[in-house]
């Protein structure tokens, strides 16, 4: 064994053994950054993911949808702000990443880009975009950056009741009259390519992918989730009745999993670009909360140094 | 933005357990840290007791001193009860 080793060597040394990084622990400037990175643009996809649901919470059709849908939605505001703690441990700031977020300079998830036109879609999001999230969720729970695992056990815990309420949706709709089994079958068509993007561009296309297995950021690549996704799904569908809308897709016996047709690539850079049908809506809505709510902000502030002064006054006297 | 510090979150998950840490939030003062704190970390009865601190009060030891700081009770066998030879028929001891 060699006794001197470079920083990174060690660094290498410490997340092959299996440690885990913890904040004030010396790392790789850049193994730095893809964290603030990937915590900061999960944590800005909770909060926009919050839009085209919130969209339907006053337009539930029971009571019992409607606190399902309330207290899933309170959780993605939950989950932001783990994950903002969480990237804030690495040395940037709140203020900081809402700044990127507010001004398009941080990405956050493409699939929230997508409009909630139906009922129906609020099932296929709960069913489909939670339960692709979960899967690459659970991974990160073993991911090497101790308080990004931590956030995701917290969230993976939380998260298998969202999938759930969507699937629940998508069963009573597709158990229900026709129009309404038929509006569960085009909101699978509308959501389906979508979601098997969410795991990102094909491996040979997405050159991070080496060095965050290296780093065991991810533990799985984006072809090898999006394989998983697709093939705990299928049989889902087969139990609600209707279709997944890829003529390609049939069971591989020798590989032993689904084989699938190719995603429109051109789509996903378009809506990662900004084209998407509703990127420039939930900019929108973001920075319109942000702005709107200076003034509760100002409140907190003015409240805090009232009751600050009072405990002086009494203190004093 | 000036002020609004963050906060570490401790919860006690039921009497008898410690007090664990789960996370960290923005508040002003330490009654809205609070508040706050229940309704980010106790969403599903996760706790019977929450402890707020800002962080700028938590002293942390400094990772690159682990060496000077842990290594010393590294060759402390004798400190573990296995470090006693002991006839194999003696029990309870």
């Amino acid at each position: 064994m060699k006794n001197i080793t470079s920083k990174d060597e060690a660094f290498q040394a410490r997340i092959d053994a299996g440690e885990k990084i913890e904040p004030k622990d010396w790392m790789p400037e850049k193994y730095r950054k893809t964290h603030i990175r990937q915590i900061s643009q999960h944590a800005h996809s909770e909060i926009v993911g919050m839009l085209p649901e919130g969209n339907w919470i006053t337009r539930t059709p029971t009571l019992r949808r409607k606190v399902g849908l309330l207290a899933k939605v309170q959780d993605e505001a939950g989950h932001g702000l783990y994950l903002y703690s969480a990237a804030e441990t690495l040395g940037i700031s709140r203020d900081e990443l809402f700044h990127q977020l507010h001004t398009g300079k941080a990405k956050y998830s493409s699939i929230f880009n997508y409009p909630t036109m139906t009922w129906a879609d609020i099932g296929a999001i709960g069913w489909l975009v939670d339960g692709a999230a979960i899967i690459n969720q659970v991974m990160l729970t073993r991911t090497s950056f101790g308080p990004y695992a931590r956030a995701m056990v917290r969230i993976c815990k939380e998260e298998s009741f969202h999938q759930r309420q969507g699937y629940e949706i998508m069963l009573t709709l597709c158990e229900g009259t026709p129009e309404q089994k038929a509006m569960a079958q085009d909101a699978l068509n509308r959501w389906w390519w979508p979601s098997l993007m969410m795991f990102g561009p094909r491996d040979e296309e997405s050159p991070n992918t080496e060095q965050s297995v290296k780093w065991k950021i991810k533990r799985k690549t984006n072809d090898e989730l999006r394989q998983q996704f697709v093939d705990i799904t299928v049989p889902q569908a087969k139990v609600l009745g209707i279709t997944i809308p890829d003529p390609d897709l049939k069971w591989n016996e020798e590989r032993q999993h689904y084989d699938f047709g190719e995603i429109d690539w051109d789509e996903f850079w378009q809506v990662v670009k900004g084209n998407g049908p509703c990127n420039k809506e939930r900019l929108q809505a973001r920075n319109d909360a942000w702005n709107n709510g200076a003034w509760v902000r100002n409140a907190a502030r003015a409240h805090a140094e009232k009751r600050a002064a009072q405990a002086e006054v009494s203190e004093a006297g | 933005m000036k002020g609004n510090p963050i906060w570490e979150v401790f919860i006690r998950s039921k009497n008898g357990l410690e007090h664990r840490h789960v996370g960290s939030l923005h508040a002003e003062d330490a009654k809205m840290a609070m508040e706050n704190a229940r309704d980010v970390y106790t969403r599903r009865q996760e706790g019977v007791s929450i402890w707020v601190v800002e962080s700028k009060n938590i002293t942390a030891s400094n990772p690159s001193e682990n060496g000077e700081m842990f290594d010393p009770a590294k060759d402390k066998a004798y400190r573990h009860p296995t470090f006693y030879d002991l006839p194999d028929e003696l029990e309870h001891i």
